[in-house]
């Protein structure tokens, strides 16, 4: 049985990530997963300088998710090379460093800085983060926009990129075939979906930013849905994401059209979910007597 | 060593209108400190997020917890409905708890408004015999849960906010009114009730010591949805933003801006 996949030549011994934003650079979740077992680590983004973040409250819960609105506070590349790459170093997995940025010089300084790390197996640009109101999410929602900013990372990056696309706009394969075009090595998909709470006896927002990325179990459906649309619009690979919760939610991705898959929110719930989903991925392969775990992707029918 | 187990509930009673005592199984029990959390998760899929609910008690053994807890919404009225020999999912043990240390020898507040009484308790039992004990506590009426409990491990002030025991008013009050005086403060409470421990800290020239609450997700310091402004930069994102759950929730007053 072989659980590896392949992306932008980069192999990884399985196809299950962490969805960047919900489990730091690993730090807070060594103590309860191993993280020699994952396919790949995806750090919470990071960018030139500091980021303070949103004011809170910045998490809500909803009905099977929750709604956030951090703001990518993140404590910028310096500190971030010194501390948080040495510590993924020690372990037996794949680094994807998720880039941010307010404008097209601020990707391209941390794209460049990381360009010198080799343990740095890919890049994942996001430039659709819903809680970040300059940049970021301005670079996601408009196609010749994305296609721009691909381009101009293209030429920069000495590490495949990966666009990290908003499920936020019209049509999400005009986004991902922009992407494709402008030379982007894989997308991932999909970001959180923009959401807003209510609380009714305050008559506030439950969330100090208004609105908020929602993610978690609830969101699923409409993520497959995306992933299988993008997967027949675009040649290059899919990492999918959104509201995977258990091995049988990570192969209906893969079935989708998925090359590998991130485990996010539910990070927050089950701290093991990660490994779970390894685990069941290799129970499913076994009973239904399937080889390579390349064999599913996109296999739907 | 953080873990999410399944453990079971020993007991559970409503010691107030909707503040309900449970007693848990569990070997994270070893570890608990006073101030410290655990995340308690509901079974009703729909409801996914831990609830922070911090650690009232630790059993003499050292294998069992106890939470006091006031139903907030649909996850604490799941909890609530436990009953002895029910599991329950928890995530623990949490937080950094408070400073024993800082209270040797000292004359200490303890202060607790509210549902900010309960971790008051277990810090009431783990502070040194060498610490004068003076343990002020803030209620709404008449219903004093908690009050037998903390009286056998100091001496005990009430206020309440319609005056039917103690002080009229709230613990601030009842320093004053009982002329009270510390060289240190643990204080768990009301946003408003910190934020006048705090002032008065300042003014005194003396320690005090806070417990903060904020909507969180993880628990563990992952997501960054609990941060509360501080002073100096923060070790994590250096950017003047601590984590409640793993920087906190206990933070000397003068470090973060309330």
């Amino acid at each position: 049985m072989n659980t590896q996949t392949t992306i932008a030549g980069i192999t990884f011994k399985n196809p299950v990530m962490t969805a960047s934003g919900t489990f730091g650079s690993g730090m807070e979740y060594e103590e309860f997963v191993d993280l020699n077992r994952l396919g790949a680590v995806v750090t919470k983004g990071v960018a030139n300088v500091p980021w303070p973040g949103n004011p809170t409250p910045r998490v809500a819960e909803v009905y099977g998710g929750m709604l956030n609105a951090i703001g990518l506070q993140n404590p910028g590349i310096d500190v971030f090379m010194e501390r948080d790459i040495p510590f993924l170093k020690k372990y037996d997995t794949k680094i994807i460093v998720n880039v941010c940025g307010k404008s097209v010089e601020d990707y391209v300084d941390v794209v460049e800085r990381l360009g010198d790390e080799p343990s740095v197996s890919m890049l994942e640009i996001n430039v659709s983060c819903p809680n970040v109101k300059e940049g970021a999410i301005a670079f996601g929602q408009k196609a010749d926009a994305l296609y721009n900013i691909t381009s101009e990372l293209k030429k920069h990056a000495k590490q495949p990129i990966i666009m990290k696309l908003s499920p936020n706009v019209t049509d999400i394969t005009e986004m991902a075939k922009a992407a494709e075009a402008a030379g982007a090595d894989a997308l991932s998909l999909i970001n959180t979906i923009t959401g807003m709470k209510i609380d009714i006896h305050r008559r506030k927002f439950a969330i100090a930013n208004k609105t908020g990325g929602m993610s978690g179990p609830a969101i699923k459906p409409i993520a497959v849905r995306m992933v299988y649309q993008v997967a027949q619009a675009v040649k290059i690979p899919i990492i999918g994401m959104g509201g995977i919760a258990t091995a049988e939610d990570a192969i209906e991705f893969i079935l989708a059209g998925a090359s590998a898959v991130s485990v996010g929110a539910m990070n927050f719930v089950d701290p093991y979910t990660t490994i779970k989903v390894v685990e069941g991925i290799e129970d499913y392969m076994r009973t239904y007597h399937v080889e390579n775990l390349t064999d599913l992707i996109g296999a739907v029918e | 060593m953080k873990q999410k187990i399944t453990a079971t509930v020993l007991s559970q009673k409503e010691i107030a209108p909707k503040i309900y005592d449970m007693w848990i199984a569990t070997d994270l029990a070893t570890c608990a400190r006073a101030g410290q959390f655990i995340g308690v998760y509901p079974k009703d899929r729909s409801t996914l997020l831990p609830r922070p609910i911090s650690i009232c008690q630790v059993s003499d053994k050292k294998d069992a917890l106890r939470i006091v807890y006031r139903i907030a919404g649909q996850g604490t009225a799941e909890f609530s409905s436990y009953q002895e020999g029910d599991s329950v999912e928890i995530l623990g043990t949490l937080g950094n708890g408070f400073p024993t240390e800082a209270a040797e020898g000292k004359k200490v507040f303890l202060m607790g408004g509210g549902i900010g009484i309960p971790p008051m308790l277990e810090l009431a039992r783990e502070l040194p015999a060498s610490v004068d004990k003076q343990i002020i506590v803030g209620y709404r009426d008449n219903q004093l849960f908690l009050k037998e409990d903390l009286e056998k491990n100091g001496t005990v002030y009430i206020a309440t906010e319609d005056g039917s025991v103690g002080t009229k008013g709230n613990v601030m009050n009842a320093i004053e009114e009982n002329g009270l005086q510390a060289d240190v403060i643990f204080a768990c409470g009301p946003m408003p009730m910190l934020r006048a421990i705090k002032k008065y800290a300042e003014e005194k020239g003396i320690e005090a010591y806070i417990s903060l609450e904020e909507h969180m997700a993880c628990g563990v310091g992952a997501c960054l949805g609990c941060v509360v402004k501080t002073k100096e930069v923060d070790h994590h994102s250096h950017v003047h933003n601590a984590r409640i759950c793993t920087d906190g929730p206990v933070f000397e007053a003068k470090e973060v801006e309330i």
